[in-house]
């Protein structure tokens, strides 16, 4: 049976969304970045701003996005995407400039380029991704780890003396003067996705209306970093994840 | 504007043409001796007349991808610095040398290592002719030695950051960017539309036309095969540009006993060098390579043979002392003289070098 026989007018009840290609995807089952890159090829098509958008890709796992949503990217270098964003977006006033972030190069070695650029008020985006995890380079800790959560550079559980505490970019990015919408979403269920959704939008709006710059942090899983099943991961996400790291959006103006 | 004429600093005048010569963007961190740069910029207010974008960053290291984001967009972008904000920037610089993008950056030299001095020198010559970052790349390095050529290579600078995108570093000095001297600066050139952007480099990441393909700028490439496919493609380039972008300028005797090689700010003191030897019956001659990379390799090997030997002054340790004795081939005996830490030599030092080695 052909694909075409498979899909057709009359039995299509879903499809992906037009931006998205037929790449392979190179995540893992149950990690939560494919449903965000979903979020985003459908908001930007939606919006009618293909043509208009300009995504800044990380070093981490989602380096390849611009390999699966089919507008110009940049990748940049480890935790810099800020940097560019702030200049393609002041010599582009017209387009849709964002950033796509994990915990390491968004909290970590590029938290100097997320502070500035937000409080500059630059009139982007920053999508982050926060799986409490170094993903890609093989599990070890970030600066978003939970306390007691292990990972192969803290294998006892991460200890406060030893490594400091998790950060909570989002609450601190939320006071800075030249950020306009701020807020927490996760993508583990259709509710969640829906609302996340409808916060990605809200974003892009605001970026767009040159209101300031927007903060859209996902709770993400990780499950092969964090060595459990999709399901089990979700679990442990909501049950330790979501204390810390509270779903709502912290700044709307 | 029309074409004036005005006294400037170095640093002015760097400010003053990128305006003129229709620049996009310039990001900059305050760093001596060539803050000015940005304070004249600050002054001019070109976003109101130009509409070219001016941000003082929050680091170099935010500057150099600034430039990275606005180059890949097509832009005509620049960042100025001195040595220590250079040194930061390696790794932006090596990904647009891998991602190929086009773009202008401004070292005037202080004296290191470490924060060292605010005085001038030329000690990051092996960083700029060498790549500097991570993994195998060139850059396009222009040497200025007036105020006049900080003027010009601005705009020099972007026609070669384009024509073969990639980094062009312009290496200047404390001296030639902290003195004043007439300076003809050229009219304005208006800059370039958006259209103008996507016709000239179709390349460029500003959004994508449902007309063509999507454009991704990234040094990426975890397949092997693709990779060394993509740096055979850059040593390509670099050996064009070697072919094609040599600049020096010979000066002095035309039939010298010893040759003088010397860049920027060295190269002002040896033409005094060559003036009062002159007057001492010493004839000699003075290379002064223009691009430190492609360096001039072939014009010192013809200088080589008709000379008993050549003296490399510059301001370091000995740096561009190896590219003229690799093109020597040991044919001449080639020596070094240089001060550090900010000092700069005078004339009648050097003069004495030479004639030690003449064994006047």
């Amino acid at each position: 049976m052909e694909k075409s026989e498979i899909i057709n007018k009359g039995t299509l009840v879903y499809q992906k969304p037009a931006l998205m290609n037929d790449t392979p995807m190179h995540y893992c089952p149950g990690c939560s970045h494919g449903v965000v890159h979903k979020l985003i090829a459908e908001v930007i098509a939606e919006m009618g701003m293909a043509d208009k958008a300009i995504g800044i890709s990380p070093v981490g796992c989602g380096v390849f996005i611009y390999h699966y949503i089919d507008i110009d990217w940049q990748e940049a270098a480890h935790g810099r995407a800020p940097a560019l964003a702030t200049a393609i977006k002041r010599l582009l006033p017209d387009r849709l400039v964002f950033t796509y972030q994990g915990d390491g190069d968004c909290a970590g070695i590029g938290t100097n380029e997320t502070i500035h650029s937000l409080n500059r008020g630059e009139n982007i985006t920053i999508i982050y991704i926060n799986n409490a995890i170094y993903g890609m380079t093989g599990g070890q800790m970030a600066p978003t780890t939970l306390l007691g959560q292990k990972t192969v550079t803290c294998p006892t559980g991460r200890d406060a003396k030893l490594n400091g505490f998790p950060l909570k970019l989002t609450e601190m990015v939320a006071q800075l003067e030249g950020t306009s919408y701020v807020t927490r979403q996760s993508v583990h269920n259709v509710a969640a996705i829906r609302k996340a959704k409808r916060a990605l939008r809200h974003a892009f709006e605001v970026s767009m209306q040159g209101k300031g710059s927007c903060f859209v942090e996902f709770v993400c899983t990780c499950s092969s970093g964090w060595k459990l099943s999709p399901e089990k991961a979700n679990q442990w996400m909501e049950e330790n994840m979501f204390p810390y790291y509270k779903i709502g959006d912290l700044k709307d103006e | 504007m029309e074409q004036e004429t005005l006294l400037l600093k170095g640093n002015e005048a760097i400010a003053h043409a990128a305006v003129r010569c229709g620049c996009d963007g310039y990001f900059g961190y305050p760093i001596t001796p060539q803050s000015e740069v940005l304070e004249t910029l600050a002054a001019l207010r070109p976003w109101e007349t130009t509409g070219m974008v001016v941000v003082q960053s929050e680091s170099e290291v935010a500057s150099v991808n600034m430039l990275y984001g606005g180059g890949g967009c097509g832009k005509k972008v620049m960042t100025s610095s001195s040595s220590v904000g250079i040194a930061l920037m390696q790794e932006g610089i090596s990904y647009m040398a891998g991602a190929e993008v086009p773009c202008l950056i401004v070292n005037v030299q202080r004296g290191g290592p470490g924060l060292g001095t605010i005085q001038p020198s030329q000690a990051d010559y092996m960083q700029a002719t060498r790549g500097g970052g991570n993994g195998d790349y060139n850059l396009i390095v222009l040497a200025p030695n007036s105020v006049q050529e900080m003027a010009d290579f601005v705009g020099l600078g972007f026609d070669l950051a384009f024509r073969y995108r990639i980094p062009v570093i312009m290496l200047a000095d404390g001296v030639i960017g902290q003195m004043m001297e007439k300076v003809v600066l050229p009219p304005q050139v208006p800059r370039r539309t958006n259209e103008e952007i996507a016709r000239q480099c179709p390349w460029a990441s500003l959004g994508r036309p449902a007309s063509r393909d999507i454009n991704v700028i990234t040094s990426l490439e975890l397949q092997p095969e693709k990779m060394e496919e993509r740096n055979i493609k850059l040593q390509e380039k670099y050996r064009t540009i070697e072919q094609c972008e040599v600049r020096y300028e010979l000066l002095g005797s035309e039939h010298p006993e010893i040759a003088i090689v010397a860049f920027g700010c060295s190269s002002r003191i040896s033409k005094k060098v060559v003036q009062i030897a002159a007057e001492e019956g010493i004839e000699v001659a003075l290379l002064r390579p223009v691009t430190l990379w492609p360096f001039p390799s072939e014009a010192v090997r013809q200088l080589a043979e008709r000379v008993k030997s050549i003296l490399v002054v510059e301001n370091n340790a000995g740096q561009m002392v190896f590219d003229v004795r690799y093109a020597v081939e040991g044919k001449v005996p080639v020596e070094h003289y240089g001060r550090f830490g900010g000092i700069i030599p005078t004339p009648a030092e050097i003069l004495d070098v030479i004639k030690r080695m003449l064994n006047r």
